[in-house]
């Protein structure tokens, strides 16, 4: 019989995990690659959170603290890429933007 | 137990649904929709495992601050603007991620299963979850003791954020966006030129509105010069 562990949030944040990989890959319009990536993100903390609490160590929740930062950091400055980049092209897609070789 | 069990099914469901819509979806705002339902499921699966700070930050900042920013740029650039900037990806693309994320889901839901609780490691001596202090006080006490190095580099990340989302939005020589949408200029420019006109009705020989060209043709009269801008 199945009893409830941790591991049930570890199991769930694996699979947001994998969805928000497979969208990154997946779509082409770079705001909801960036949404993907916050779902990666997500995923991570939830597992960090799930296994402070399984480890009894609150430095997990710290690191999901640091997390935070980074991605409101990441969000921020990938924006601004994105208003600066369709101020002077008209619609380019992650495809378009190629010129850096990336 | 039950109520865990209750609470982790439903805001597991939020979470996936959510996860889905942001993909599967084609409106970004939509997407960005689906996205607020995913941080908020995370939310709640937070505070089932009695991280509240973590839940009320992911709730503020997450939600409050971040989705909000996705939603204006796609109000900036405009939904169908926006919505256009999808292309469908090779399909041998779409294949690849699906078999990359299937095999992602595959290899770490055999590692949680079959380790089962093993997977966990061992418990924490040095920063215990100790259950006498509150959930602020806990997280707050390891932040500015452990981590504080960290914690100060943070404020340096966040100084250089800022400063790069203004300098890489800022404008630089050539014509503004507006032009094309706006010929007659700014709503400012408008105004302007409404009030110059009002200036030549008034007749004053030195008005507001003489510039170089005033300066150049000294002896033309001020009421002359705007007559020009106006025909011109």
């Amino acid at each position: 019989m199945f009893t409830f562990t941790g591991s049930w949030y570890l199991v769930l944040a694996a699979a947001i995990f994998a969805i928000g990989a497979v969208g990154l890959i997946v779509r082409r319009n770079p705001l909801v690659m960036f949404m993907c990536v916050e779902l990666m993100l997500n995923a991570v903390n939830l597992t960090f959170v799930t296994f402070s609490r399984m480890l009894n160590d609150v430095g997990g929740q710290a690191v999901v603290f640091f997390v935070m930062v980074v991605a409101a950091a990441e969000v921020v400055v990938g924006l601004a890429i994105i208003v600066a980049i369709m101020r002077r092209r008209e619609g380019a897609n992650a495809d378009d933007i190629s010129l850096m070789r990336g | 137990m039950r109520v865990e069990v209750f609470t982790f099914l439903v805001a597991g469901a939020i979470c996936l649904f959510g996860a889905f819509g942001v993909v599967l979806f084609r409106n970004p705002v939509h997407n960005a929709l689906s996205l607020v339902a995913t941080l908020f499921g995370v939310a709640v699966l937070f505070i089932a495992q009695e991280a509240y700070f973590l839940a009320a930050i992911q709730v503020i900042v997450y939600a409050g601050a971040i989705v909000v920013l996705f939603l204006f740029v796609i109000m900036l650039l405009g939904v169908d603007r926006a919505e256009a900037l999808e292309s469908d990806p090779f399909t041998g693309r779409r294949i690849a991620a699906i078999i990359g994320g299937v095999v992602l889901l595959g290899g770490s839901l055999a590692v949680l299963l079959a380790a089962g609780q093993r997977a966990t490691g061992a418990e924490s001596a040095t920063a215990p979850l100790d259950p006498a202090l509150d959930d602020v006080e806990r997280l707050g006490r390891v932040l500015f003791t452990d981590y504080i190095f960290a914690f100060e580099i943070t404020a340096l990340l966040l100084t250089v954020a800022v400063i790069g989302a203004v300098v890489l939005t800022r404008r630089t020589v050539g014509d503004p966006i507006d032009l094309v949408d706006f010929p007659e200029g700014t709503a400012l420019d408008v105004w302007e030129a409404e009030h110059a006109l009002e200036d030549e009705f008034d007749d004053e020989p030195e008005g507001d509105i003489a510039d170089e060209s005033a300066v150049e043709s000294a002896d033309d009269s001020a009421g002359d010069v705007a007559d020009d801008e106006v025909v011109s």
